[in-house]
């Protein structure tokens, strides 16, 4: 059996004296779609960040030697008046350059951000178009496993469905790897293979059909939670070319 | 002013502009003022132990760099309130340390006389090191400007970039001191670089602009103080401000 992509195990982290998630143990394979879920304050972004080693945790983090990551974080609050554009941004990355002002136009194109878009500052462009940016950036240089925290977050209607397809098509031609932190269940259950559920008294790590039910959700979020979904198969990102 | 003391000063504004893009879009254009002040008790404790003022007020920096850096990575909210109490600390300290005419000339610059070649090197040497790691580094900064986390994510030693950039900083101000002063060297650094992004478009553009405008009000500066007999740094520093202003009012009245 191959070694996970990445294997967490015992992880705590804590804000300030203040401990957020506890005793939190999985592992996610190459190709696989790992969704997290969980209401506000859950530590849902807390623990996006201990995986890319912003923030200190106990336990044990583990990613396959030589993995690129591509994260999307959670709204920025930048800086309005700054002279950055949208391509001195996705320059800014390393291996950008090798892959030249075509290579950047197609990746603009495939999350549905015009080019003129890019040539204008980040600080005036509007808050979906910027999280399409983020997007953009987080696949210039191929990466292995893409961190998306909430990235459809204030992008409109159509602009969420390209993204969510954009995402799912990338697992299928590359076999990337995806950790999702969403809010939407009905993408959790259409696109995850793995549900990790971040709840204040309750972790549990599963299928999405066995995780996704009303029990347990309520017990996630500690009220009923209304769970409407067409169920198309879970888990089935590569459904449509099969 | 000799060819060599203007080859000089322009090296120097250059270097200030360029780093001074980066303060302006980091926000940390008070830090910067407070950070100079530190200055002043290194060029005190260096009068009293008849070394080069330059050395004593580099070290000093240094350490104010690592201070400020210090605090940036462990609290956010402490930073302004640190600031305001070096910022006082440093201006009472050097105020003891020196006393008048060497304080007035470490507040507003002096005379630039002919510089030693120890001295012409070393500004040189720190001014050409500081432009270097602006165009050098300007992409991992900008990467780290719009998130430190992505940062983290593609490579970068976000702190190590946040206390070397602190430390290119540090030494622009230590090197403008001779021309400038401790109270107005923050000013060549942020006042041509706040100008340059109110006209740029692009990141290049800002750099460009930023680090023209800074040698010319330099050079200019220079030169209205030299026909007026007038000092030098106060001259600078009013062509600068008043260059923003123009900028300024321009920018409000397109906008």
């Amino acid at each position: 059996m191959t070694d996970p992509l990445l294997r967490v195990e015992h992880l705590s982290l804590h804000v300030g004296a203040t401990p957020i998630v506890r005793d939190v143990t999985f592992s996610v394979a190459a190709g696989e779609s790992l969704a997290i879920i969980g209401p506000n304050g859950a530590g849902k972004t807390l623990l996006f960040r201990a995986l890319i080693g912003a923030v200190p945790f106990e336990g044990t983090i583990r990613w396959k030697a030589g993995i690129r990551i591509g994260y999307v974080p959670q709204k920025l609050d930048l800086t309005r008046d700054v002279p950055i554009t949208g391509f001195d941004f996705l320059r800014a990355k390393p291996g950008a350059s090798t892959i030249g002002g075509t290579g950047l136009a197609a990746i603009l194109a495939d999350v549905g951000l015009p080019t003129a878009i890019a040539h204008l500052s980040i600080g005036s462009i509007s808050g979906g178009q910027f999280q399409r940016l983020l997007v953009a950036f987080a696949l210039v240089d191929h990466p292995d496993v893409l961190l998306l925290d909430e990235p459809t977050a204030g992008v409109d209607e159509p602009g969420q469905e390209r993204l969510n397809e954009l995402v799912a098509r990338l697992q299928c031609e590359r076999n990337m790897t995806v950790l999702l932190i969403s809010h939407d269940l009905s993408v959790v259950f259409r696109h995850a293979t793995q549900v990790l559920c971040l709840g204040r008294e309750h972790v549990c790590v599963g299928a999405p059909r066995t995780v996704l039910t009303s029990e347990r959700l309520s017990a996630i979020y500690g009220e009923e939670v209304a769970l409407h979904v067409h169920d198309t198969g879970e888990g089935t990102a590569c459904r449509w070319q099969r | 002013m000799s060819v060599a003391t203007l080859i000089l000063a322009a090296a120097v504004a250059m270097a200030a502009g360029l780093v001074g893009c980066f303060a302006v879009m980091r926000r940390m254009a008070l830090a910067g003022d407070a950070l100079s002040h530190v200055a002043l008790p290194g060029i005190g404790v260096a009068l009293a132990l008849h070394v080069h003022p330059l050395l004593g007020a580099t070290a000093m920096l240094f350490f104010g760099g690592l201070v400020v850096w210090a605090f940036e990575e462990r609290s956010r909210l402490a930073t302004e309130t640190l600031i305001g109490v070096v910022f006082s600390a440093a201006l009472a300290i050097g105020s003891m340390t020196t006393s008048g005419e060497d304080l007035i000339e470490a507040l507003f610059g002096g005379e630039a006389g002919q510089p030693s070649s120890v001295e012409t090197t070393f500004v040189l040497l720190a001014a050409l090191a500081v432009t270097w790691f602006v165009v050098a580094r300007k992409r991992a900064l900008v990467v780290a400007l719009v998130s430190p986390d992505i940062a983290r994510t593609v490579g970068i030693n976000v702190r190590l970039l946040n206390l070397l950039y602190l430390q290119m900083f540090a030494l622009t101000i230590a090197l403008g001191l001779r021309y400038l002063g401790v109270l107005l060297m923050g000013s060549l650094i942020i006042v041509p670089a706040a100008t340059a992004k109110q006209l740029s478009r692009n990141l290049s553009q800002m750099l460009a602009i930023a680090a023209a405008m800074a040698v010319a009000v330099t050079l200019g500066g220079s030169a209205v103080a030299s026909w007026t007999h007038r000092p030098t740094g106060p001259c600078i520093v009013t062509l600068a401000a008043t260059c923003f202003f123009l900028t300024f009012v321009r920018h409000q009245e397109s906008a």
